[in-house]
């Protein structure tokens, strides 16, 4: 069971890493959302990998189901928020979303 | 053996799809690097004997999000080939911090004993597992991950004298069923076509 899952979980943490590289860098809108899909994604992978190799059983399965719907959930409202931000600065780059600075 | 090596050409493909992503200036690049990785996690999951999560996955994620993203992509873009760059600095600090972050999950994942700490949140081990009873000799998860939403557990109640207690995921899987809906209307209503505001005109902000 050791190596397996170790070696899953190598897998899952270059996703996260990748994911949590790609918030911080881009400046893209978008870029931040395929980011944050990522890391969604690495907690997935570990839930999975958890289910299959110890006593968790389908407890993991059922949890990875439930954030692949929050993900599509999230995935849509930042589009819009995206997509309003686009229509109102004619631009999609996160460093000029700053209205609220004081 | 064959499965050893679909392994290692699943884990691979989900490695090389998040590098492209976070390498790759081009947003369209991106999303098409994010279909690789997505899509060769849904085939990891295959391996792992979640045939329902892994078949979830590419119909909800790889044919459902990303086409959304892909969507955004073309209604932001101004053009085709737009990037913006991040800057050096920016990207040897990232390095720097994404390398100590890697080496921080690698150290802990391997100091931690999965074999000891077994069953210690379940409850029950492994080898506690009901007889006649394996993930793999079952194949399909569809009805067992049915009858978890309802409270029952094939994989732990199987053959056990008392009656499961709980009443499972319902309660869960109701609340996320409504949000969906919720999040997909506010959606709706905040995408919605509008007259987009030149910004030259009037300046309400200032």
């Amino acid at each position: 069971m050791g190596s397996e899952l170790n070696f899953c979980i190598m897998i899952s943490a270059v996703l996260f890493v990748a994911g949590v590289v790609c918030m911080a860098t881009k400046r893209n809108a978008i870029g931040v959302l395929m980011g944050v899909e990522l890391v969604l994604n690495a907690a997935n992978l570990n839930f999975v990998a958890f289910a299959n190799y110890t006593s968790l059983g389908l407890d993991g399965q059922v949890i990875a189901l439930f954030v692949i719907v929050l993900a599509a959930a999230e995935a849509a409202v930042a589009l819009a928020i995206a997509l309003n931000f686009y229509n109102n600065h004619l631009t999609i780059d996160v460093d000029r979303a700053d209205d609220l600075r004081g | 053996m064959v499965q050893e090596f679909l392994f290692w050409v699943f884990g691979i493909a989900v490695c090389g799809g998040a590098l492209g992503v976070v390498l790759s200036q081009n947003v369209v690049r991106m999303a098409f690097w994010l279909i690789i990785s997505l899509g060769s996690t849904s085939g990891l999951f295959f391996l792992l004997q979640a045939d329902f999560v892994a078949a979830v996955q590419l119909l909800v994620y790889v044919g459902g999000t990303l086409v959304l993203l892909i969507f955004g992509v073309m209604l932001t873009a101004s053009g085709p080939y737009v990037t913006m760059k991040t800057s050096p600095t920016e990207w040897v600090a990232a390095a720097v911090v994404s390398s100590a972050l890697l080496g921080l999950i690698t150290v802990s994942a391997y100091g931690v004993d999965w074999q000891a700490v077994d069953g210690v949140v379940s409850g029950h081990a492994r080898e506690n597992q009901p007889e006649g009873y394996t993930t793999a000799q079952q194949g399909r998860t569809i009805r067992p991950l049915g009858f978890a939403l309802l409270g029952m557990r094939p994989d732990q109640d199987l053959n056990q004298s008392e009656q499961p207690s709980g009443v499972g995921y319902l309660l869960p899987f109701e609340i996320v069923s409504v949000h969906l809906l919720v999040v997909l209307v506010g959606a709706a209503y905040l995408a919605r076509a509008k007259r987009r505001v030149d910004p030259t005109a009037a300046n309400p902000a200032s």
